[in-house]
């Protein structure tokens, strides 16, 4: 894996250029690595997959820890690995243990052996060495470490032992590790500046490829981040790709990109699609005409987005975006949308998560170009994801599909949201 | 001389033969694009099988044997939106969509023509909608054919306090409770809106376990409600009405419905009331008795049948439509068509099996990946429905080609044989099967002996 950084704007947002054995061409960053269930897209099928923007949408995020039951790492390795098991073998694949949707770190299970996550076959408790088992069997082009990550409101003395045991799984990853992938390793440290520091500067002393952030989009304050990220970000080398995970909505990504993130892992496009939600915020900062914000508060939407279950969609011919060049918009209507949702059909999602990942990659190339012609900064301010939520209390807070955690007194719960009818995809879609 | 005179005011010259091919004036008129002029299409039909002058009726459809075999025929079938190659089997998409699969994905596994239900298209978006869209092909965006059935079966089979009388169907409506009506006339208006090539009359269908006066009285009332059905459909010129032969399993009755929709001379003609729970025995007697007595010169569709051996042998009898839930239902449970069968991928041994789904097949799933990876996603994801269902479907696609290619050229018997053989290589065809195909005229003797003594290759046991 080859990583090289080719422009700047001012500040510290820069565009670099990965580049991956078997992809054929190499790829811009700032980039987003699709989500995936087993590796595969949540509803695109690889002919789908092939109608994206390539080759934007050539980078996969895979958790190993979604083939704990049905896979043994023996018949993956017969197989010969996910690139080949997946048939999509000039696709870069990126293996993160944390994936927000379904593998969601369990804090206050992890404990010195190893780090405890919930996932869809129960509460497991993975060491390193467990890890580096089926991530050596997966093969995929990058790994990440195995860390502990905690969420925003845990003791200083909790916090300090994550950044302790997650230097010390990387040493144990790392001696076990059987796979020719770059390893990126982890850094945490919760809110705590001083913590964060002190992991980056562990990190920094090992042989990594490149550096995952993680311990975002657990409770804490999109305020308190981006002090956080430049703590990290002022003491790691330029010259490697840093990948985040957790910074999900668009103005997330500004602000990680603002700070000198390469590399976004984000479910954002999951969440919508289940959601019913399709996005449609102008890419290249145009201003859309005013539509009134009573309206699209009613129903659900905002300036970034429509809730294509709304009634008012319901004769609606137009294509979800008019001038957006994917699947969706240039064969179906909102009308037809509207129907598959009401209906609960699989291909209401198959359609939105063609738009949504068409829309966001193109969000992420309009940033690129930003960067390139030296206007980040004044792109990163004009941008319309940055308006006020229609006064609606935090959105971010509200739409998440997490599962309620136990919260401490002193946390504020979020606040209860219209529901969002999540479809049960698990279901096949009825 | 009766065909020349008919002619005589539109100045075109007609062979006076029985053999019903169309001189090329009238073969261009037909063309899918001379829309105007499609109500000349009925000057095709004006006889039966004996030569009888019948009165005229409209369609929009031509169908034309291009092969038999004894009873079974291919031909082609041109509709408004699509020219298709019978025998075929037609997708369900119940509520606009197939479960799972795009547009561009079912015209590449081959699909012809898909089905659409009126009773969920009602409710869900309704059939007002639809019309305003401008038809259900504009609204879904499908560019091939498609077929509405009447809503008359799933309202008897989804609500519990439906009820039929004469007017038509009494039901509570599943939205507010209400009591409703679905008469012949509003079924008609209904499939208008929609907009499909193909449509279904409103019929009164009852079990095929059903005994007694209550087969005689829908079979009658079958008869009485095809002619409201006539009477209230507006666009005969585009949509082609069909009738369904009822009378259970009751030869007499059956062959009086079948007269007396043959005397109405519709487009074509469905074989209903059957894939209930009636044995295989009286079932294929049925569709050959019907099959046998229906016109030859018009489409024949078998309702709800899809297990591949049912529509090898009502091919074999000389049936031409399919359709059912089962290749998409059965994929969302997890197994596969394949020609020995069936392959249940949640099985615990396809958890370690690295062969793809059928190893003869070349459709997207089978080349790409393997029982193993498939076995980790049925059932959990939805990505694993979408799959199987793609290679279902496929495998559904490639049997109806290879029905219409093998009658063609004239080898159905061994096309047949070697079906068997595959799916029974212990030489244990059903009985029904055997009776069937013998009625049929085809020989399977070969497929009824004991395997070859050289070793057959991978017939793992399918658990």
């Amino acid at each position: 894996m080859k990583f090289s950084v080719k422009a700047w704007s001012k500040g510290r947002a820069r565009v670099g250029i990965l580049q991956l054995p078997g992809l054929p061409v190499s790829i811009e960053t700032p980039c987003l690595l699709l989500s995936t269930r087993k590796g595969l897209p949540h509803f695109l099928s690889p002919d789908l997959l092939s109608s994206l923007p390539s080759p934007d949408s050539h980078l996969l995020q895979v958790s190993p820890l979604h083939f704990l039951e049905g896979l043994s790492t023996k018949t993956i390795s017969n197989i010969g690995g996910l690139h080949q098991m997946l048939a999509l073998q000039d696709y870069g694949f990126s293996a993160v243990p944390r994936d927000s949707i379904v593998c969601l770190p369990e804090s206050d299970a992890s404990n010195k052996m190893g780090a405890s996550f919930e996932t869809p076959c129960g509460r497991f408790l993975i060491k390193p060495v467990e890890y580096m088992k089926m991530t050596s069997s997966l093969g995929p082009n990058w790994w990440v470490s195995l860390s502990d990550e905690v969420p925003a409101w845990v003791s200083e003395k909790r916090n300090k032992t994550s950044v302790d045991r997650t230097v010390r799984w990387l040493d144990e990853c790392i001696m076990s590790s059987q796979t020719d992938g770059a390893v990126f390793g982890a850094i945490v440290g919760g809110c705590s500046v001083e913590e964060r520091k002190r992991c980056a500067a562990e990190v920094m002393k090992h042989d990594v490829s490149g550096y995952w952030i993680g311990g975002f989009g657990l409770g804490e304050n999109i305020d308190e981040r981006p002090a956080l990220l430049d703590a990290i970000l002022d003491i790691v080398p330029e010259e490697k790709p840093r990948q985040v995970c957790g910074l999900e909505l668009p103005e997330e990504i500004l602000q990680g990109v603002a700070a000198g993130i390469d590399i976004f892992d984000s479910t954002y496009i999951y969440q919508l699609t289940v959601g019913g939600f399709a996005l449609t915020f102008p890419i290249d900062n145009r201003k859309t005409h005013a539509i009134s914000h009573y309206q699209l508060c009613d129903i659900g939407s905002d300036l970034t987005k429509i809730n294509l279950r709304a009634v008012v969609y319901r004769k609606d011919d137009s294509p979800i975006v008019d001038e957006c060049g994917c699947y969706t918009c240039q064969n179906h209507s909102k009308a037809y949308l509207n129907h598959l949702l009401n209906v609960h059909e699989m291909l209401a999602q198959i359609l939105l998560e063609i738009h949504n990942t068409h829309h966001y990659l193109g969000f992420f190339r309009s940033i690129r170009e930003a960067i390139k012609s030296g206007e980040f900064l004044e792109f990163h301010r004009d941008s319309t994801v940055n308006e006020p939520r229609l006064n609606k209390p935090s959105l971010k807070a509200s739409f998440h599909h997490r599962p309620r955690r136990r919260l401490p007194p002193s946390a504020v719960p979020p606040p209860e949201s219209p529901s969002f009818n999540s479809n049960q995809v698990e279901n096949g879609g009825g | 001389m009766v065909w020349s005179a008919k002619y005589r005011g539109l100045g075109q010259e007609v062979p006076e033969s029985r053999v019903l091919t169309p001189p090329p004036a009238i073969r261009f008129l037909l063309s899918p694009e001379r829309e105007t002029h499609r109500s000349f299409l009925k000057l095709y039909f004006l006889r039966n099988s004996h030569g009888v002058r019948k009165q005229p009726s409209f369609m929009a459809l031509r169908f034309e044997i291009l092969g038999r075999f004894n009873r079974a025929r291919a031909a082609q079938l041109t509709l408004p939106h699509y020219v298709c190659q019978t025998p075929l089997f037609m997708p369900v998409g119940t509520q606009g969509t197939i479960k799972g699969l795009t547009t561009p994905q079912l015209e590449e596994i081959g699909c012809q023509i898909i089905l659409g239900n009126t009773y969920h298209l009602e409710l869900r978006p309704t059939s007002e909608l639809i019309d305003e869209f401008g038809g259900l092909h504009k609204f879904i965006n499908w560019p091939r054919a498609m077929l509405t059935d009447s809503g008359g079966f799933q309202m008897v089979s989804l609500l519990h306090l439906a009820d039929i009388t004469e007017k038509g169907v009494t039901f509570q409506s599943p939205v507010d409770g209400n009591p409703m009506l679905l008469t012949p006339e509003e079924s008609i208006e209904i499939q208008n809106r929609i907009g499909a090539d193909i449509i279904m009359a409103l019929d009164d269908v009852v079990r095929t376990t059903t005994i007694g006066p209550r087969v005689e009285e829908a079979m009658y009332r079958t008869l009485r409600w095809i002619d409201r059905c006539i009477a209230a459909h507006k666009r005969p010129n585009k949509q082609n009405l069909f009738g369904i032969v009822q009378g259970g399993l009751d030869p007499v009755l059956r062959d009086i419905c079948v007269k007396g929709l043959v005397e109405r001379n519709l487009p074509g003609y469905a074989i209903g009331g059957l894939a209930g729970g009636e044995s295989k025995d009286s079932f294929w007697r049925v569709v050959a008795q019907c099959a046998a007595a229906l016109p030859e010169d018009k489409p024949r569709y078998v309702m709800g049948v899809g297990y591949p051996l049912d529509i090898v042998v009502c091919s074999a009898l000389g049936a031409d439509m399919y359709d059912c839930v089962y290749p998409t239902r059965t994929a969302r449970f997890g197994t596969a068509l394949v020609p020995e069968g069936v392959l249940k991928l949640k099985n615990r041994a396809m958890a370690d099996d690295t062969r793809p789904i059928d190893p003869t097949c070349i459709c997207m799933v089978c080349k790409n990946y393997t029982r193993a990876y498939i076995h980790c996603l049925v059932t959990k994801d939805a990505m694993g429905s979408q799959l199987v269902s793609y290679h279902n479907l496929y495998y559904m696609m490639k049997l109806s080609r290879d029905l219409h290619s093998s009658i063609i050229e004239g080898r159905l018997p061994e096309f047949v044989c070697g079906f068997l053989q595959i799916m029974f290589p212990k030489g244990d065809v059903p009985e029904w099967v055997c009776n069937a195909m013998e009625a049929a005229g085809i020989d399977i003797s070969p497929c009824l002996r004991s395997p070859p003594s050289s070793p057959v290759t991978t017939k793992q046991s399918l658990i």
